[in-house]
Formats: structure tokens, sequence, C-alpha cells
């Protein structure tokens, strides 16, 4: 993967993130503990300053160090929890890069995730859009197909009732809203669908 | 170095962390190594692993050190901070799972007292509903 896509791949998804910083925190004041956005945009924008360094390094390493910045620069369980995903990630990459090998990779890494957050599908988390895209992914779909996925699989966790972190102490009153971890998942996948679209 | 199992407190907010911390020192006095620290790494409300990874280098004892946590990150971010320790100083730090002001104050009491690690991780343990 060459060192520019990286760097396109770490600016779009930033970008995404900066931008939605107000809907996130919103999302996350009505059923979390409201830093959701400012805790992304911050670890978020330590992974952009570090853009150029980490796009001269193999691919594995880059995603594993932007995980590691992740986990040093969020400051909330967003961290350790994208942390883990990229760093995992970054771990078991495949060199040569293909589709096979990156959907078990990225399917190893939703277990670490699971793991670390001790938290299952269907329980209003980001794992509700990332194993659905984990899927697609595996299933050969299209980048347009895989944000189709992501979309629909971000608007499910509206109804859910959450069991895990500051969510789950609202019981039944966390049903109707998104889930603001489902959310910047989404984003962050679209921003990488769209970079690979324009690449194809 | 203390012979006493050390004490972390990891809160949200830099000013519980340090309030909890007062209230061990002064039930427990000096004799247990303890450590606090709090709020995200721009300074507001939040946990920051390097932190925390620090706080438990310095309450470090051969015994082993316990940390109290308050809310989702503060636990997630001290696991982290757990697993970038040394492998032979990982299993000797535990995060209880207890309410933090008087998990720390049971914890350093047992410390205090010599208990082993297991041992003041079971006292703060006591406090949670089973």
């Amino acid at each position: 993967m060459d060192s520019k896509l990286i760097q396109r791949l770490i600016e779009a998804v930033v970008d995404r993130i900066v931008a939605a910083e107000a809907e996130l925190t919103a999302l996350d004041q009505a059923i979390g503990d409201g830093d959701h956005g400012i805790n992304m945009k911050r670890g978020t924008g330590a992974v952009r300053a570090a853009a150029a360094e980490l796009a001269a390094k193999p691919a594995g390493e880059a995603v594993k160090d932007a995980g590691m910045q992740l986990v040093m620069k969020v400051g909330g369980a967003s961290g350790p929890l994208y942390g883990t995903l990229l760093m995992t990630l970054g771990k078991l990459w495949p060199d040569p890069l293909e589709r096979a090998g990156l959907a078990t990779a990225v399917a190893s890494a939703l277990e670490a995730v699971k793991a670390r957050g001790k938290s299952e599908p269907g329980q209003k988390t980001m794992l509700d859009v990332l194993f659905p895209v984990s899927e697609a992914l595996a299933a050969g779909k299209s980048p347009a197909a895989i944000k189709a996925v992501a979309a629909e699989a971000a608007e499910a966790t509206v109804p859910m009732q959450a069991v895990r972190g500051r969510a789950s102490f609202l019981g039944e009153r966390s049903a109707g809203h998104m889930d603001p971890g489902a959310r910047s998942s989404q984003l962050a996948v679209e921003a990488v669908c769209d970079v690979l679209e324009a690449a194809q | 170095m203390s012979d006493k199992v050390g004490i972390v407190i990891v809160s949200h907010s830099p000013e519980v962390a340090k309030g909890t911390a007062d209230m061990v020192r002064q039930m427990v006095g000096a004799a247990v190594p303890l450590a606090h620290c709090g709020g995200n790494p721009d300074g507001g409300l939040g946990t920051d692993v390097a932190k925390i990874v620090t706080a438990i280098e310095d309450a470090w004892s051969e015994a082993g050190i316990v940390l109290l946590v308050d809310l989702g990150g503060a636990e997630t971010n001290s696991e982290m901070a757990i697993e970038m320790l040394p492998e032979e100083r990982q299993a000797k730090a535990v995060i209880c799972n207890a309410p933090l002001v008087e998990g720390a104050i049971m914890a350093a009491t047992e410390a205090w007292g010599g208990a082993s690690l297991a041992e003041v991780r079971a006292t703060a343990e006591e406090l949670s509903p089973a």
C-alpha cells in the first residue's frame, strides 16, 4: 500500500470525525457522558499530526501506531477500544494486501475489541456497526455497498437498549438514540470507503 | 520500596482523585504506597493511559498494586496501562471492582496490615453487590 494512500485515508477519517464533533457529543450527552466528540477529535488529531511519519511506514505498522496514538490521546473508553481495533488489525495486516487476508485480520481485531469492552454485538455499541461491516468485507462487497451496510447498522442501534458503559445506567431510557460509538464507526468506515472508491 | 501492597486511584476528575488520596493518607498514614491520577491528556475530565502508567510506577511495590477506578473509561484505560507494564509486573497489578472512595480506603487499610494482593483486592470488592 503506497504512502500517499495511507495519508489520504488518515486525512479522510480524521476530517470526517472532526466535522462530526458536535453531533457525536450531542449523541453522547443523550445516553453517555458527553465527551465522545471532543475525545475523538483529540485522538484523531494526534493521528493526523503524525500522518507523514505514519505514511512512511509499512501499512501494518502505520495502522498499529495510529492505534497507539488513539490509546494515548483519546482520554475516554473509546481510546482503548478503537486503539485495540487498530493495533490488532495492524499486527495482522496482510502483506501483500488482499481482501481475504484483510477480512480475517478485521474479524480478529473485532474479537479483540469485544474482549476489551467485555461486550457482544446487540448491546448498542460500535460493534453493532463493525461486525456487519466485517461480514460485508468478507463477502466481497463493494465500498459503496459496505457504506450502505454501515449506515443501516448505525441506524439499527437507535431502538437498542445499552448494557455496557455509561449508557447502561439509563436502562430503557437509552433506547431511542443512536449509539455515539456506532455513529463514529460508521463515519470512519464511510471515509475509508470514499477514499477507496476514488482510488479505484 | 515498601513491602505493603500499593494503591492507585484513577478518576475522570483530578480533584476527585486527589481528594480520595487525601482521605486515604489521613486514615492510613504514609506506610502504604499511594498514587493518584485523573483527567484526560488535555487536563479535562477523562483518563490518560500515560498518567496511569506513571501512577502505577509511583505506587509500585513488590507485593503488587491495586487500582481503584471510577467510570468505564477509567477501567478500560487502566487495563491498557497494565498491559504496557513489563510482563513480570502485569500479574501484580489488578483493578478492583469496587466503589472508588470506599474501595480505596478499605484496600489501603487492609494493605497497611500487611495483607497480600489477593486479600487487599477481595476486601475492596466486598463493597460491591454480588
